[in-house]
């Protein structure tokens, strides 16, 4: 029987520093309040002898004392909560391992960048920070993981990312946290922390998959995108070193493209007119399944 | 004191076939007809979490399918939240005491009183249908694309039922707005109100803004299931995100339609029991209004791990921490209303501190998940269903009890049995929180909702949960033993049992069907009770 969470990466150490600290905090407020409640009762209790000569009905003081000091203190937490949620979600696309999450009823299918697959499992390397892409084939799903402190959930049409680096070695539970339908309570498995030398042997060991950039070239040729994007006469950006880069859209918007704003680009190219181009690409949308959308969009990052 | 009816027994007396019941106007007998309503419905929802722990006192699927159990928790929160707590206090006894807290004859709409109950009842059919029907699956929030494309449920049925019983609410909330503004007998100006008053018509002012909000979402749901609108499925063109966002506009704000009437109840009976006037009266009555106006602000906050943008993350979890102030202002105040009183614990009394108690820790617990980096962790996650129990079963059902007994000599012209009521009071206080107190563990430990298997380290909160459910279950039924018995044995209630300060307890027990025989009129601000030793 456990009673405390294990904390196994970097924003668990973090949301657990907050998450104690509000607990002595609302603890101390909670004892004051019973404290009270029962030192009141017993010594104001009907018959006892206590002296009840004018009893206030208002002090402005002390209301407003109850409610300014909460105040001060409420914005403080605030503030400290949202730098550390912010961590969930900012930082350099760069240094961080990207990992493909596609939840389906009720099983999460991931897929690592050499193009390794796992189902209901997911391996990482420790220390190592790690990206999950997550998009979803049916409903809504959430990903899970109590010893990260991660959650976040996987909405039909679109990605959603989150960050995190991994700190202890270990076996650890993964969930669905959104409800999604009969089985829910059975989605999900476990993730295994590896050391680098270990994940790396096993990435490789029993691979037969071509790397998700190497299909992504593959499908860039099929698809036909290299028909109007590589060298051609039809006005069409390029899309060597995309990834990352900040775009300019014909109504002024600007953008950084990163994962989502490339699958919009795909499956609905009519929304982010690059400035200066014509809205004549057609959407792929039906064309393309979330296995073949994050090979193209790992090819587009690995073409610099 | 105003003299009884003929019989003795008041607007009971008016009339005793079920046809005087069921086409009455006397807003009297149409809380009695939403109690005896809301009681079948509560003990329904009750049966379907037990049920519900029982299969959880075991970390394997086997007492119920995974099917049955998700029908289960449906159910439950369907009923709880439509067909129990949005009616509860508002309905029951906003019904009965808001005329005779105001010195009224009766609503400013006797009609429309009487057709929100029959709305209620129709609405509680179509939902009892889809139970005959073999039950729904979605949850009580009936997120998309789950609701419109793949659940192969009664979720039709399900959601007019729903789109109908909030007709009641609007009703309601209609009468009471317009009563409080009308109806107030000579002299009773804003701030002699009851502070239950305030409660009511806060709370009706939110029944009337956030109602429809919550019945153009469901026809849109319906709209995509049945002819395939492109809404809030994204296959169809739509957002999900869009229906997370209409859904709690109006959940959260139903929310507070639950707890701000318990605050009224609350803030009648300590002042009664302590024998002194509330503290801050003038600061509860505007928390009160603080409350539901920021309380349609904070929707977002059931979405910070949905994939909206991080910044309205943000602004969202700000106004969420703000809506706490005005909470915590009424917690001290409370508990400053207890100093040099004169405190005696009745059965309601023992009711409203437990209600103060629980509140405290299920407002408290907000703020963890108020706080957005917790509550990445802990949503979804048992630590929010044990803070929403805090409030809304620890906090509204305790108030609701609370309030049934105090007022039940006036309500039935009846004492109820006092030890009795003290028993059940403290078994309720102990079997809550043996129930929901490991559950804020378990969410802690990352147990999600919805899950009818958990990790089996997870089994001995969980047994501590179920035992609790047990006791639980025990201290609702006492009350309906002991009270119905007081219907026909117990003793003859004075007019006045706690010589409480309220119009209510001017007329005589149970009053007349007019309310009062002469125009009441007042001339001093409520609560005004002298110490006694």
């Amino acid at each position: 029987m456990t009673w405390l969470p294990v904390a196994a990466s970097d924003m668990a150490e973090r949301v657990d520093l907050l998450f104690y600290s509000l607990l002595v905090l609302t603890g101390l407020v909670a004892l004051g309040i019973f404290v009270l409640m029962v030192f009141f009762g017993v010594r104001y209790r009907a018959g006892s002898s206590a002296d009840r000569s004018n009893p206030p009905a208002q002090k402005k003081w002390l209301e407003l004392g109850w409610i300014f000091t909460p105040l001060a203190i409420f914005i403080g937490i605030f503030i400290w909560a949202a730098f550390v949620y912010a961590g969930f979600y900012r930082g350099g696309v760069d240094d961080a391992m990207t990992v493909f999450v596609v939840g389906k009823q009720w099983m999460w299918k991931a897929e690592h960048a050499n193009g390794r697959r796992e189902i209901d499992e997911l391996h990482l390397p420790v220390g190592q920070p790690v990206r999950v892409v997550l998009s979803t084939e049916d409903v809504i799903h959430s990903f899970y993981i109590p010893a990260f402190r991660i959650k976040q959930d996987a909405v039909p049409g679109r990605y959603t990312t989150i960050r995190f680096t991994p700190t202890r070695q270990g076996e650890y539970w993964l969930h669905c946290a959104e409800y999604c339908g009969t089985d829910h309570a059975r989605m999900g498995g476990r993730v295994v922390v590896m050391a680098p030398d270990a994940f790396a042997q096993w990435l490789e060991r029993g691979n037969q998959n071509p790397s998700l950039a190497a299909r992504g070239f593959e499908l860039f040729r099929q698809l036909g995108c290299s028909g109007c994007h590589v060298n051609s006469t039809v006005h069409a950006p390029d899309l060597a070193g995309v990834y990352g880069r900040v775009v300019h859209l014909s109504d002024g918007r600007t953008v950084v493209a990163d994962e989502a704003y490339l699958r919009d680009s795909i499956l609905l190219p009519k929304r982010d007119v690059v400035a200066g181009y014509e809205p004549i690409m057609p959407s792929f949308q039906g064309q393309v399944d979330e296995g073949q959308l994050s090979a193209l969009i790992t090819y587009l990052k690995e073409n610099k | 004191m105003s003299t009884p009816s003929p019989n003795g027994w008041g607007y009971l007396g008016e009339g005793y076939t079920l046809r005087s019941w069921l086409t009455t106007h006397d807003h009297k007998r149409i809380a009695i007809l939403y109690m005896v309503a809301i009681t079948a419905f509560f003990f329904l929802g009750g049966a379907a979490a037990a049920l519900m722990r029982l299969e959880l006192a075991t970390p394997a699927g086997d007492v119920v399918s995974a099917t049955t159990y998700n029908k289960l928790f449906t159910i439950h929160g369907v009923i709880m939240v439509w067909f129990f707590l949005i009616p509860s206090i508002p309905s029951v006894l906003g019904n009965f005491l808001v005329p005779l807290m105001i010195g009224a004859r009766d609503m400013a709409f006797p009609r429309l009183n009487l057709a929100s109950w029959y709305f209620y009842v129709v609405g509680g059919l179509f939902t009892l249908g889809a139970l005959v029907a073999g039950g729904v699956d979605t949850g009580w929030t009936f997120y998309t694309p789950y609701s419109t494309r793949f659940s192969d449920t009664n979720v039709l049925l399900v959601l007019v039922g729903v789109f109908i019983v909030g007709f009641s609410s609007i009703l309601t909330g209609l009468n009471i707005v317009v009563t409080v503004h009308k109806l107030r007998a000579p002299g009773l100006t804003w701030f002699r109100l009851p502070l239950f008053i305030w409660a009511n018509y806060a709370t009706s002012l939110i029944l009337l803004l956030a109602t429809p909000v919550l019945a153009m979402t469901l026809t849109l749901v319906a709209l995509e299931r049945l002819f395939k609108v492109g809404i809030f499925d994204p296959a169809l063109g739509g957002d999900p995100l869009l229906f997370q966002h209409l859904f709690w506009f109006y959940s959260h704000p139903a929310v507070y339609i639950m707890i701000l009437p318990a605050m009224g109840v609350a803030s009648e009976i300590i002042p009664c029991f302590a024998r002194r006037t509330v503290f801050g009266y003038r600061f509860m009555a505007y928390a009160i209004l603080g409350i539901a106006s920021i309380g349609f602000l904070v929707w977002g906050h059931h979405m910070f791990v949905s994939g909206q943008s991080m910044y309205a993350g943000m602004v969202f979890s700000l106004l969420s921490f703000l809506v706490a102030i005005p909470s915590a202002i009424k917690v001290f105040n409370w508990t400053a209303t207890l100093y040099k009183g004169s405190i005696y614990f009745s059965a309601p009394m023992l009711y409203a501190l437990g209600f103060v108690g629980l509140f405290t820790i299920g407002g408290l617990t907000g703020l963890f998940l108020a706080s957005l980096a917790l509550d990445v962790h802990l949503t979804d996650t048992y630590f929010v269903i044990a803070h929403f129990h805090y409030i809304m079963v620890g906090g509204s059902v305790m108030a609701y009890l609370g309030a049934i007994h105090f007022w039940w000599p006036k309500i039935s012209g009846r004492m109820y049995p006092e030890t009795m009521g003290r028993i059940a009071a403290l078994t309720i206080f102990f079997g809550f929180n043996l129930t929901f107190f490991p559950q804020y563990l378990l969410g802690w430990l990352g147990m999600p909702r919805r899950y009818h298997e958990y990790p089996p380290e997870l089994q001995v909160l969980n047994l501590f949960s179920s035992a609790g459910a047990a006791v639980l279950a025990i201290g609702y039924l006492l009350p309906l033993l002991y009270l119905g018995w007081s219907l026909f044995f117990g003793r003859r209630a004075p007019d006045n049992p706690w010589q409480a300060t309220g119009l209510e307890w001017q007329t005589s027990s149970p009053p007349p069907q007019h309310n009062f025989e002469q125009q009441p009129r007042v001339e001093r601000g409520p609560y005004d009770y002298q110490p006694v030793r």
